[in-house]
């Protein structure tokens, strides 16, 4: 099954896909096309492996790194029940690394690998997570577009290709539709508040809306992976795809809120039943995925630090688990 | 018996050197749910923990939030025995052609009942 | 002090405790060591949050002034919240905040094991759901104690230290008051002087198993459960009560 033990004892897959000829090839892209679930230990090009590796790896750490800017607000909650409903928001973004993770390891990396490539900054997170939080309302925005952005992403996932990613998408889009509830919750009840509030949650607007769209990634014409992963039933629907459906959705809400997109070039278009947009300043997505973000080094910095303030537990729990085998053994 | 220990000073300092000393993971454990009573315990996913009654903790915080279980089992990955994918044909294919073993490959006669 | 004050104050302190160490264990969100300790204490600040609720919805109730839950947690004074001393200090490593969260639940899980049984329905219904999530929190804590104490030399020594700096103030769990003395006479509430025998010989039997000394008891620290406080609960409060302060009367 998901065993490191089984990649050691195993050794004929690894000697297939040295070889990795046409015959092979054809069969797994015949059961692809069949919409048959590939499972751990099938035999898998090396590229899809290592897509999947990197996907679902970036996956994780963006969930586990989004639970900053959130976690951001959590003392400062401006209710109990809202403080309550926060962390449980928050706690279920945990639960997503830690299923991502968990799907990951079956593909014959470990969690620490994976984790050690985040700490050196060597695998990428989404660009969404470094941005600040700078007031309550931004709390709601990102329940609202973020989550409301990665559900668009994450349903086509469940009908991915490999099983243990598709499983670990059922389990988050499950949990994930309270998460855009409960951002939209806040803004609505901002939107009927005082004056301070309102501006509050137009200024969160601003500046979320954006990097939102960025969460899509680059335009088609300008993915570089997309093509094959379409190909392999990892990536089911094109970024651009993706973002105007999102924007199709979200307008009409926030004009329900009362809010202004700060896009002046946004208006619907009666012919095609889409909704047209400005342009992305793609320099600034860039420039955040390469590490200049307002956060990046914040988020890092935390992550790192719990990481190595955590080092001495992690052994002493490790070191006990251990005495207690022994203990046991010896009894 | 009694261990010379280091001075307190010494371990706390060694304490605060951090990833230099962590090369070792938590094993990892996998985890099957038993959603009510009637049903079998599924695969849920996996996690790491340092013994089995951390595992069986994080278990429970990790998959059963929304009442998602009544039984929990938590297993070390490295104690799964597992059929070998490479092996899939020789392994499962035998039985495919002996439909015989299905009621369905047999015609009861008309007027037979109970069968 | 008539007995209705006694339990309003009573009821009101069991929120605050819960609220103050529910607050503190937020603080540490994205910094445990480890992501399945991450969900582990989400879990375990969700129930606090959630007796905290309760309970200052109660008191609420018994007050008859109309103030609601956030009422009591916004907007009071420093001195108008009693916990104890144990539930406001400051965090520290893991291993301190395991001591803190194992020396205060030893003690809380008997004093719920006894509101169970008081003469006020409405409080012991709370502290009938509060007990089974507390027992599994001091399962939870208890065993990170051992971990911790029976692990590396380096964790033993950082237990060790834990447990004796933070054992000043748990005589304020322990020693009566008026109020606990009336809630115990009048509402058949806890007696302290069972708890404290129980809590000494729990708390010995744990720390025996992490191999860790049970420190003397010197001087203890005491005044939380008056209302005076240390230095660090300004800083709490500050944090916890900005947006309600800010936006008094906002709805959110």
């Amino acid at each position: 099954m998901y065993t490191q033990g089984l990649d050691q004892k195993g050794q004929s897959n690894e000697k297939r896909s040295a070889l990795e000829s046409a015959a092979d090839l054809e069969a797994f892209q015949k059961r692809i096309d069949a919409e048959e679930k590939i499972e751990a230990k099938d035999w898998m090009p090396e590229a899809y492996r290592r897509t999947l590796v990197r996907q679902i790896s970036q996956h994780a750490h963006s969930e586990i790194i989004g639970m900053q800017p959130e976690g951001n607000w959590l003392t400062r909650a401006p209710t109990l029940k809202r403080k309550a409903i926060l962390l449980a928001k928050v706690q279920d973004e945990a639960g997503h690394g830690l299923y991502l993770y968990s799907a990951g390891e079956t593909l014959g990396t470990s969690r620490d690998e994976m984790v050690g490539d985040l700490l050196t900054g060597k695998a990428k997170y989404s660009s969404i997570f470094n941005y600040p939080t700078l007031t309550w309302a931004d709390i709601g925005a990102i329940g609202w577009l973020v989550d409301g952005a990665a559900i668009m992403n994450q349903i086509p996932l469940c009908r991915c290709s490999f099983g243990p990613y598709a499983r670990a998408m059922v389990r988050v889009c499950k949990e994930e539709s309270f998460h855009q509830r409960q951002g939209f919750d806040i803004m609505y009840e901002l939107s009927r508040g005082t004056e301070a509030q309102k501006a509050m949650l137009q200024d969160a607007m601003n500046r979320w809306w954006w990097p939102s769209l960025m969460m899509f990634g680059p335009n088609d014409s300008d993915s570089r992976h997309s093509a094959q992963s379409m190909a392999w039933k990892i990536k089911r629907f094109s970024n651009d795809e993706l973002r105007q459906k999102f924007i199709d959705a979200t307008v009409p809400q926030a004009d329900f809120l009362g809010l202004q997109i700060p896009d002046d070039d946004l208006e619907f278009d009666k012919k095609t039943g889409h909704y047209r947009f400005g342009e992305i300043d793609w320099s600034e997505f860039i420039s955040v995925i390469a590490g200049n973000g307002p956060c990046n080094k914040q988020r890092m910095a935390r992550r790192r630090k719990a990481h190595d303030d955590g080092a001495w537990v992690r052994e002493a729990a490790l070191a006990y688990g251990e005495k207690q085998a022994e203990r046991r053994s010896a009894a | 018996m009694v261990k010379n220990r280091p001075s307190v000073g010494a371990l706390l300092d060694s304490a605060t050197r951090g990833t230099e000393m962590n090369s070792k993971e938590w094993p990892l454990y996998e985890v099957f749910i038993r959603s009510k009573s009637g049903l079998s315990h599924r695969h849920a996913g996996s996690l790491h923990a340092a013994d089995d009654q951390m595992a069986l903790d994080h278990a429970r915080d990790t998959y059963t939030r929304r009442s998602e279980g009544v039984s929990l089992w938590v297993v070390r990955s490295s104690e799964i025995v597992a059929s070998d994918p490479a092996e899939t044909a020789a392994f499962f294919e035998p039985a495919e052609d002996k439909i015989y073993r299905h009621p369905t490959f047999y015609e009861i006669p008309d007027g037979v009942e109970n069968l | 002090m008539k007995k209705d004050d006694a339990l309003l104050a009573y009821v009101t302190r069991l929120g605050d405790n819960a609220l103050i160490l529910g607050q503190r264990m937020i603080e540490v969100v994205t910094l445990y060591p480890e992501l399945e300790e991450e969900l582990a204490n989400a879990n375990l600040s969700l129930d606090y949050i959630g007796q905290a609720r309760l309970f200052y919805t109660y008191a609420g109730k018994l007050e008859g002034k109309d103030r609601d839950e956030d009422d009591f947690a916004f907007l009071r004074e420093g001195n108008e919240y009693r916990h104890v001393l144990l539930v406001e200090q400051p965090n520290g490593h893991f291993g301190d905040m395991m001591a803190r969260q194992f020396l205060f639940e030893s003690f809380y899980l008997l004093q719920l094991e006894a509101i169970e049984q008081c003469s006020d329905s409405s409080v012991a219904e709370i502290a009938a759901r509060a007990v089974k999530e507390i027992r599994y929190h001091l399962r939870h804590v208890s065993q990170w104690v051992v971990r911790l104490g029976d692990g590396t030399d380096a964790s033993h020594a950082r237990m060790q230290r834990s447990i004796e700096d933070l054992w000043q103030f748990t005589g304020e769990l322990l020693a009566a008051d008026e109020i606990d003395d009336l809630f115990h006479e009048k509402f058949n509430g806890p007696d302290l002087n069972a708890i404290r025998d129980q809590w000494h010989s729990n708390v010995a039997n744990v720390l025996k198993q992490a191999t860790l000394e049970k420190p003397g008891d010197d001087w203890m620290a005491s005044g939380g459960k008056q209302g005076r406080h240390s230095e660090h609960l300004g800083y709490l409060l500050a944090e916890m009560q900005y947006l309600q302060r800010t936006h008094p009367g906002a709805n959110w």
